[in-house]
């Protein structure tokens, strides 16, 4: 592995990177002010949380309305995803590095390191690493928990929680601050070093692979490749769910050739999200599939907005119909028209990620949908 | 030109009473819920009364007026 990659050095399953290690490896932390927001700008970094937003134009936004605070997500509340916690177990003062730069860029004096509460190993990682740093450093950082709910990394929740202790999303943020990825921040940790980025992004491959788990590739990878250096499908795959359940259904056929480029995923109407590539198997229902997953995402609504709450609930109980009793005309005119009258009418994003995942599966198995029967034995999802 | 104004909801007060929908149905219908459903973009001068009657009568003051930017439309 060359350095232009987060995962260069050790070996994974060695731990975490100690701070000498990283120091001999890369050098010390760049001398870098204001100035690096324009660096990467240029770069082209897009956020890895899944929202996809250009970074540096985020870091002038956030410098514009005076930002008060950065907060570092590392919730990672994705149900398959694992990246962002391999991340902070082995490169932690990637992370480090990567924040207080941002910090400095956007001047911000306080740093929130967010952190899955059940993401032990990663916050016992981050926690020895920033006792490895001087002083100066380490007094900007705090750690806060992140509960283990889907909602718990929504940029307003995140916010919301290190300046109220509450982490549900508000449709009101109190201080203004500033949410970046820890994938996002450790590519910053190299541009600042390099002046260009790796070109690489991390992906958590899921599903009907002989390998799952966390993989870095270069944007240029296709769908295909990813699944290869996961070792290859099980069987033969139906379909591919690209970033993961705020996603999108792709069939196989389109989905390999597909590079795992967040701009070019995003000009064709599709997102990386937070990197997940779940693989279905080509004997798994994607009605079935698609059911429960509707099913979760119904119950990690935070019950705050009602076209959310009660809008979900009813998506999930119609789906949850068709794929167990089998397809009726009424369920599927109400899950279009339900899907189209939810988007939008929430505080936070949650409603939004879960209708359009529920529209691509529409669009993508609309013939299983329309034709789908119940099982006579209950299938394994 | 006259300044413009959109409806917007605070989606976590909203507890689904419908008076807005009774009372400026023009531009709010309800979802199956009973939750609010608004029609995008700038208030029509003539209904901009009953708009200002319905956010003033919102039991939750969920109901809000936003001045429309330039070059942005919709609300939501």
């Amino acid at each position: 592995m060359s350095t232009m990659r987060l995962l260069a050095g050790r070996t994974l399953s060695a731990g975490p990177e100690g701070f000498a290690e990283h120091a001999a490896r890369l050098g010390p932390l760049p001398h870098a002010g204001r100035d690096l927001t324009e660096v990467v700008v240029r770069s082209g970094l897009t956020g890895r949380g899944g929202a996809g937003f250009a970074a540096g134009l985020k870091w002038r936004a956030a410098a514009a309305r005076h930002a008060q605070a950065l907060v570092v997500n590392g919730a990672e509340g994705e149900p398959h995803s694992k990246k962002d916690r391999l991340l902070m177990s082995t490169r932690p003062h990637l992370v480090l590095d990567g924040a207080l730069l941002a910090a400095r860029a956007v001047r911000v004096k306080e740093i929130v390191l967010y952190i899955g509460e059940h993401h032990t190993i990663a916050r016992a990682a981050m926690e020895h690493a920033l006792a490895e740093r001087p002083g100066a450093e380490r007094k900007h950082f705090r750690i806060a928990a992140a509960p283990a709910r889907y909602v718990s990394g929504d940029s307003s929740a995140a916010v919301h929680l290190v300046t109220t202790g509450i982490a549900l999303p508000t449709s009101a943020p109190a201080a203004p601050a500033m949410v970046q990825n820890v994938e996002t921040l450790a590519h910053v940790a190299l541009i600042a070093r390099f002046g260009e980025d790796t070109g690489t992004v991390l992906v958590t491959m899921a599903g009907g692979v002989a390998r799952p788990g966390v993989l870095e590739v270069e944007t240029t990878a296709t769908i295909a490749d990813a699944i290869a250096l996961a070792g290859g499908a099980t069987e033969p795959p139906r379909a591919v769910l690209l970033g993961g359940y705020f996603g999108a259904w792709v069939e196989i056929g389109q989905a390999q050739g597909l590079t795992l480029d967040p701009v070019a995923l995003r000009a064709r109407g599709l997102s990386l999200g937070c990197g997940v590539v779940g693989v279905l198997p080509g004997s798994h229902c994607p009605v079935c599939e698609t059911a429960g997953i509707m099913r979760y995402l119904a119950g990690e609504s935070s019950a705050q907005c009602g076209p959310c709450f009660f809008g979900l609930r009813a998506l999930a109980e119609a789906s949850g119909r068709i794929a167990n009793q089998g397809s009726n005309s009424e369920d599927l005119q109400r899950l279009q028209r339900w899907a189209a009258e939810v988007r939008g009418r929430g505080a936070c994003k949650h409603p939004d990620g879960a209708v359009m995942f529920l529209q691509s599966a529409l669009s993508t198995f609309g013939q299983e949908f329309a034709s789908h029967q119940a099982h006579r034995a209950r299938r394994t999802a | 030109m006259s300044r413009q104004y959109e409806l917007v909801v605070d989606r976590i007060r909203c507890d689904g009473r419908g008076l807005c929908a009774e009372l400026l149905p023009e531009l709010i219908r309800l979802d199956d819920w009973g939750y609010p459903i608004i029609s995008s973009g700038p208030i029509p001068d003539h209904l901009m009364p009953l708009a200002e009657r319905a956010v003033e009568d919102c039991p939750v003051l969920a109901l809000t007026l936003r001045r429309v930017e330039q070059g942005k439309r919709g609300g939501r």
